[in-house]
């Protein structure tokens, strides 16, 4: 008398024959033959490893040169219309408009006079923000406290000396600054004084007339923040800085397509390679093909079989290879943009099916060739 | 006996050997196809970022301060120094001067019309004829402030027409085609500007016209120009006066920036030449990402090239099994069967591999052409590199294979086991 589980597991046995079988083949090949699966398992491993970085800093890169081109600064400017002031509530509106997506600074200017009668123009700004938007200004140090002052670097010429507080005047009204270091940039701001909004406030009354926009993401997204801005401020004037955007776009395309050119190549590369291996391995085994043939099997089992085990090969190594790729695309995100590449699982299910589709077509071809062979002459060796 | 059976291992086995050449051909393809892309791209790059304009000024050397708000000029007319339009085209004689791209002058000058007092007229070069001796050129703003669109047509630079800044025209209400009167006398409108800056604002003239009304002909107020530079490092900010002379010789001999100002200034008399800082430095980050990246992406190809050839080459030899038994059992030595199969791959790699360097050549000839619109040169120095590489991963990848081969008892690899 047997008993229920033994009972269950013959019947188990009786029912499914094949399936234990099938497995049991597929195992004991990848086992017993272990340097030739372990050689097409690497090449499945190191192409989709190659595959999923390139695909992944192609998705990626765009987003990281964009963040490089964000340092050439402002790409949208809020200014007033003719002869008007912007509302005071301008930059709050600008900021909350953009939410996290970019950084807003005020600039406000008057012409002042200097106590040698020279005229200056002098710029009232947020320190800390401008230091974010324009990264290329080449400061010595930095103002502090109140009453501290960035001295362009033409500027200096008539304000005098660092080290000595400098008095400005504007409509009778006189400040006394302490220049905290000079400014260099190339363009006008050279020939100005910055100092804080607060201070510039309080000593000319005069608001702030500019808004510099920093906003990030793809030309489509910043046109539509062009937008969101105009339409939350219908009394000022919302332009693009078409010099920077237009350079980005320009730098940003070309870049775009040799990275889809040397991805396709690489990719490509990587498919040849592990089609050849994998079409060694499978032909390796003629003679397993024929014994199986000689033993009754039909040619869509043995088809099945090569396929199964080609498919289970493919998946184990696009795993991975995508593990490692993530790995590799990670670190040359950090040594090259000094920020890791977000790993991208969208990658995964196109290198595997890409993958297991590969070594296919690999196990089938040789197969499909063989086919028409007799076993006989096979395992007789020829 | 030695060539005759390489000669006839080729002869007869056409099919794998074509193979294995594929496969070789392929990777050496790609690889020196990558490896030229990305030699090339920093120059490449380079010029599409002129298309940020100008990345250095010049200015006179005793130039008084700049009053300006917002691209209106608030300084007396008479006030401030000039240069002189005649020493423009020695900009063409410098040293570096097949990196300079282009250039164009601007004299902006206060005009009224109407009631409309102080509006700034800039005069500059759109498009002009130049020559520095036998060399003739096209330089203005077209070149170096390629973000500059005109609604109608751009003025000839020996003309008095004009283009009238966006903003300005939608003020006045005029548009392209119709006449203004400025100074006078009427000037026909040929365009409307539209820079996204403050000549939006502007009248932009030909540098002749702005000269008139200033009544100082041949005086320009700065000169913007744009060169292919070098990214900046530690080297390229030191002071040219504290240098030894090698050191001096080298670094004006790069074109650096601060070395390119440096050449303007001795080329122009009087002057004062100054990177333009927000394109100059961000000039740099972005071509030094750029090139990081490619060198890394060439890195990638020539791995996954190499894998590619050695994994066929290691196929090739695995089949011929029977072929090392039978050698074998005539009496080759294990040395003999590994110097033919060696040459074999050497041969192999040799061949295929200047083949796939033609090919990879024509690619990367065919990605600058359609991507760059130029040509990718291809250094010849690159040619034996490649082939070296090559023989080295063919070998590698059959050492292996020829090993195992070579071990395999002939007995049973003539009998066909494994």
């Amino acid at each position: 008398m047997t008993s229920p589980s033994t009972d269950h597991v013959v019947r188990r046995r009786a029912g499914t024959p094949h399936t234990s079988m099938f497995l049991r083949m597929l195992v004991r090949a990848a086992v017993l033959r272990r340097g030739r699966a372990a050689s097409a398992l690497l090449a499945m491993v190191v192409a989709a490893a190659v595959a999923t970085a390139m695909l992944n800093l192609y998705v990626d890169v765009q987003a990281k040169l964009r963040r490089e081109f964000r340092k050439y600064g402002a790409n949208i400017v809020v200014v007033a219309k003719d002869q008007q002031d912007l509302s005071a509530d301008t930059l709050s509106t600008v900021r909350s408009t953009l939410g996290h997506g970019g950084s807003a600074v005020p600039f406000a200017y008057a012409v002042a006079r200097t106590a040698g009668g020279h005229s200056v123009v002098v710029a009232g700004t947020d320190f800390e923000q401008v230091r974010k938007l324009d990264s290329w200004w080449s400061v010595t140090g930095w103002p502090k406290a109140s009453h501290d002052a960035l001295v362009g670097d033409r500027a200096f010429s008539v304000v005098g000396p660092l080290g000595k507080s400098i008095d400005l005047s504007f409509q009778g009204r006189t400040i006394r600054l302490n220049p905290a270091g000079t400014l260099q940039t190339g363009a006008a701001e050279d020939s100005r004084v910055y100092i804080s909004l607060t201070d510039f406030a309080e000593w000319t009354h005069v608001p702030y007339s500019t808004v510099e926009i920093s906003a990030s993401g793809s030309p489509q997204e910043i046109s539509a923040t062009i937008q969101r801005l105009a339409q939350a401020l219908p009394d000022a004037d919302v332009r693009p800085v078409r010099q920077v955007m237009e350079g980005e776009a320009r730098v940003l395309g070309k870049m775009r397509a040799t990275l889809l050119v040397a991805s396709i190549l690489i990719i490509l590369t990587a498919a040849v390679c592990v089609l050849s291996t994998l079409t060694g391995w499978v032909s390796d085994r003629r003679r397993d093909f024929a014994i199986m043939k000689a033993l009754g099997a039909s040619g869509k089992m043995i088809q099945g079989f090569f396929a199964a085990e080609a498919a289970a090969l493919g998946a184990v190594g696009a795993m991975i290879g995508f593990a490692l790729g993530v790995g590799v695309a990670i670190w040359i995100g950090r040594a090259n943009f000094e920020v890791p590449v977000t790993p991208r699982f969208a990658v995964l299910p196109v290198v595997l099916v890409g993958g297991i589709a590969i070594a296919l077509v690999a196990a089938i071809l040789p197969i499909s060739l063989l086919r028409r062979v007799q076993p006989a002459n096979i395992l007789r060796g020829e | 006996m030695f060539l005759r059976l390489l000669y006839e291992s080729f002869r007869r086995q056409k099919r794998r050997k074509l193979l294995a050449g594929i496969a070789i051909m392929l990777g050496v393809g790609v690889a020196t196809a990558m490896i030229a892309v990305a030699t090339d791209i920093g120059d490449k790059i380079s010029r599409e970022l002129r298309s940020y304009g100008a990345n250095l000024i010049v200015t006179p050397q005793e130039d008084t301060l700049d009053i300006e708000i917002g691209g209106v000029n608030l300084k007396p007319p008479s006030d401030g120094a000039y240069l002189s339009e005649a020493d423009l085209p020695k900009i063409k004689g410098i040293f570096w001067r097949n990196n300079i791209v282009g250039f164009a002058p601007m004299l902006p000058v206060s005009v009224s019309l109407g009631e409309m007092k102080r509006l700034t007229l800039l005069g500059t070069y759109f498009s002009k004829q130049l020559a520095f001796g036998k060399q003739d050129f096209t330089t203005g703003v077209r070149v170096t402030h390629p973000w500059w669109r005109v609604q109608g047509s751009w003025p000839d630079d020996n003309s008095e027409d004009i283009l009238l800044g966006g903003h300005l025209a939608a003020r006045l209400n005029r548009k392209a085609g119709q006449e203004i009167e400025i100074g006078g006398q009427p000037r026909r409108i040929c365009g409307i500007l539209s820079t996204g800056g403050a000549e939006d604002d502007q009248i932009i003239a030909p540098l002749p016209f702005a000269q008139q009304i200033l009544g100082r002909p041949g005086a320009v107020r700065r000169i913007y120009v744009s060169a292919v530079t070098k990214p900046e490092d530690a080297f390229a900010r030191r002071d040219p006066k504290s240098m030894s002379p090698e050191m001096y010789d080298r670094w004006y001999c790069s074109p650096y920036a601060q070395s390119i100002a440096f050449q303007l200034q001795e080329a122009l008399p009087h002057s004062h030449a100054e990177q333009i800082r927000q394109v100059a430095q961000n000039e740099g980050t972005v071509l030094s990402r750029i090139k990081g990246l490619m060198l890394l992406i060439a890195l990638a190809a020539l791995l996954a090239s190499a894998l590619a050839v050695s994994a066929s080459m290691a196929t090739a030899v695995f089949e011929r099994r029977s072929e090392v038994g039978l050698m074998k059992a005539l009496g080759a030595g294990n040395l003999a069967v590994a110097v033919l199969f060696f040459a074999e791959s050497a041969l192999l790699a040799l061949g295929a591999g200047s083949a796939g360097f033609v090919g990879g050549a024509l690619l990367a000839r065919q990605i600058g052409q359609s991507i760059f619109d130029s040509q990718i040169t291809i250094q010849p120095v690159l040619l034996p590199v490649v082939l070296i590489i090559a023989v080295i991963v063919t070998f590698g990848g059959s050492a292996a294979a020829i090993r195992r081969a070579v071990k395999f008892d002939p007995v049973y690899a003539l009998r066909g086991d494994v």
